[in-house]
């Protein structure tokens, strides 16, 4: 093999690995393969295990070598996506008849649980886009689908979703956009804060008040951008997710045609928290994807580094917090598979299980990954180790899409309203 | 272009897995071990669907040796472009035995059966490094051979393939039907794309066992012992 490897200077690659399309060398998470207990694999039928195979490729070969540098340069890597776009990851859980992939809720979840091991903060963009093309896929009419989803689902074009508001986060339904029906068109004021990727997208999913005051009076609507009197606040610096561009996203007079009102006035609400529901359940899948990594990172340093003459792993109390993070990894990835099940068959208990899982899930993934930096010692504070990386873009899921705090209030009026 | 071209897929371990050698020495672990398509194998599916892509041929079909679970291998070729599949049906013993003499039996048997044009085969599975499936399958049918083949163009019923070889490239003109082994950088191998994934489960894979085509599948080796390396070898 050696005499292999010299030989074959000349020719074009010039190093001889197995693979040489996969980027081994840096992805330590394949070297070693995966412990049966916390192979998330498992249960899946044939066809799940190939989709989260091809998956996992991707994010391993196309994602994680630049996962550092994406957040470093903060580059929206929208060549990286449409690669994904191209083996249907632009629109997952979308209608095929405009370019989706018209999987379940399930697959979509174990899609982005793998892809998030290659880059959480790309991979949740890349869901909240599948997010607004499910949305105007399933409450737009005919042309609108034909408008939006095919240029959604190649990533021709990408989408934002506008919500929150600088007066109205936890309190979506008191956002104070105004739409205003003046002849054929609705004209827009107001401001959306925190919008992900805006200003670099095409496509705004935008919920604003057609109507009275609360939840009944507001509507949604499909704002391109370029339309006059749509611009964007600075470029917001975070602490993580720094692959997406965060701005607001503000109207002054913007002009939307009525025909881009997706469902009836007054349906907005209603549409806004469906979405959410799935939002809910990609953000989830996506902190499982950094817990796995993490937990593979900390088992992988721990058989490395050595201290007091042995190695990491061999020292009880580091060998408990191995086998706790594994523990709760499988308890949240179980979780979230249900509720994705629940959502799919339009279960009774479909949101509060929604809810549950986003609670839950990122709760103790964000636990799993900071036990994970902690395991790392020094090194896992220096940006050359990924794991500060998923311990930062995972942060944020505790809080976006819903804070666990409002998850906890939709999950206590479920116990606590009888229907 | 009315040619069909067969291609061999292994299910081999996957090559990310630290491999395990068995307590009683007869061989490595494989159970619950995880497996996927030979890199190699991967690279000549790539090959033979470009080719169609290019309509130089008609029909593509993945085969492979095996037992039940060489069938995961087969809907993975399906999945990136493959027409239909052929399950070899080899389990247990023989299975354990199967070797790349009982291999390119099976090979030649299948090529007249089916009528293939063209056999393209990876350069050597990663779990035996054997290198020989291709050459042998070649002298069975008394077919020209382009083996570690890094480009491939197909000219009418002539095959010029430039081959890796020790002292560089070189390259070669061959008839049709031929045999033809994939090296590393003949081409990369696409991604399976979800629809395709899905399109795959409608595609035929039939079975077939080895006494059906004429092949007698007991091995004339004997695996005397399997041991790890002391120490990462060093020259």
């Amino acid at each position: 093999m050696a005499a292999a490897m010299a030989l074959v200077r000349g020719v074009r690659f010039g190093s001889y690995s197995i693979g040489r399309s996969r980027s081994l060398i840096f992805n330590s998470l394949q070297r070693r393969g995966i412990a049966a207990c916390v192979d998330p694999s498992i249960g899946l039928t044939d066809e799940q295990k190939e989709f989260q195979k091809v998956a996992f490729d991707f994010a391993a070969n196309e994602m994680a070598p630049h996962m550092a540098e994406w957040d470093q340069k903060e580059i929206f890597p929208v060549e990286a996506m449409r690669k994904a776009a191209q083996l249907g990851f632009g629109g997952i859980y979308v209608n095929p008849d405009v370019g989706g992939s018209g999987l379940s809720r399930l697959d979509t979840s174990i899609i982005f649980e793998a892809l998030s091991t290659g880059c959480v903060s790309t991979t949740a963009y890349i869901s909240i886009h599948n997010m607004c093309a499910w949305m105007i896929d399933t409450f737009g009419n005919n042309e609108q689908r034909e408008k939006f989803c095919p240029d959604l689902c190649s990533m021709q074009k990408f989408a934002s979703y506008c919500l929150t508001e600088p007066g109205s986060g936890s309190d979506a339904a008191s956002l104070l956009t105004s739409a205003k029906l003046q002849g054929d068109h609705y004209i827009l004021n107001g401001s959306k804060a925190f919008i992900s990727g805006g200003g670099d997208t095409d496509v705004y999913v935008v919920m604003c008040r057609t109507g009275e005051k609360g939840p009944k009076g507001i509507s949604c609507v499909v704002v391109e951008k370029g339309t006059a009197g749509l611009s964007f606040g600075k470029k917001e610096k975070k602490v993580g997710w720094n692959s997406q561009p965060t701005r607001a996203v503000i109207f002054e007079d913007c002009a939307v045609p009525v025909t881009n009102r997706l469902g009836a006035e007054g349906e907005g609400f209603s549409i806004a928290m469906k979405g959410l529901n799935g939002g809910r359940i990609n953000i989830a899948s996506c902190s499982l994807g950094a817990a796995h990594a993490s937990v593979l990172l900390a088992r992988d340093h721990m058989c490395v580094r050595k201290q007091f003459g042995e190695t990491l792993s061999n020292s009880q109390f580091l060998q408990f917090k191995l086998a706790e993070m594994a523990t709760k990894l499988v308890a949240s990835r179980l979780l979230v598979r249900q509720a994705a099940v629940a959502l799919q068959e339009g279960r009774p208990d479909a949101v509060s299980l929604c809810s549950m899982a986003k609670l839950f899930v990122t709760d103790e993934c964000f636990a799993i990954c900071n036990q994970a930096l902690q395991i790392h010692g020094g090194y896992g504070y220096l940006k050359d180790y990924a794991v500060q990386q998923y311990v930062r873009d995972i942060r944020v899921h505790q809080i976006l899409e819903g804070t666990n705090e409002v998850m906890r209030m939709i999950i206590a009026r479920s116990l606590l309203t009888e229907s | 272009m009315s040619a069909r071209v067969l291609v061999g897929v292994k299910r081999v371990i996957d090559y990310a897995v630290k491999i395990r050698v068995k307590p009683d020495r007869t061989g490595v672990v494989t159970d619950g071990v995880k497996h996927s398509m030979n890199p190699f194998c991967e690279i000549a599916v790539e090959e033979a669907v470009k080719l169609k892509e290019k309509k130089l041929v008609k029909e593509v079909v993945a085969v492979s040796c095996g037992p039940q679970q060489v069938q995961e291998t087969i809907r993975t070729a399906l999945a990136m472009g493959a027409d239909r599949g052929i399950h070899v049906e080899v389990s247990g013993k023989d299975y354990e035995t199967l070797g790349p003499l009982q291999v390119s039996k099976i090979f030649a048997a299948l090529a007249k059966k089916e009528q293939a044009d063209l056999i393209i085969l990876g350069k050597q599975a990663i779990d035996d490094d054997c290198n020989q499936t291709g050459q042998m399958t070649a002298a069975l049918l008394d077919w020209p051979q382009g083996t570690f083949a890094s480009e491939v163009t197909l000219e009418a019923d002539k095959l010029k393939v430039v081959r890796e070889i020790d002292g560089g490239l070189e390259t070669i003109k061959i008839n049709l039907p031929a045999v033809v082994t994939a090296d590393l950088r003949l081409n990369t191998p696409r991604y399976a794309t979800l629809p395709n994934i899905m399109k795959a489960k409608k595609k035929k894979i039939t079975n077939v066992k080895p006494a059906d085509l004429g092949v007698d599948v007991s091995s004339r080796l004997e695996v005397l012992k399997v041991e790890k390396l002391k120490e990462a070898g060093r020259i």
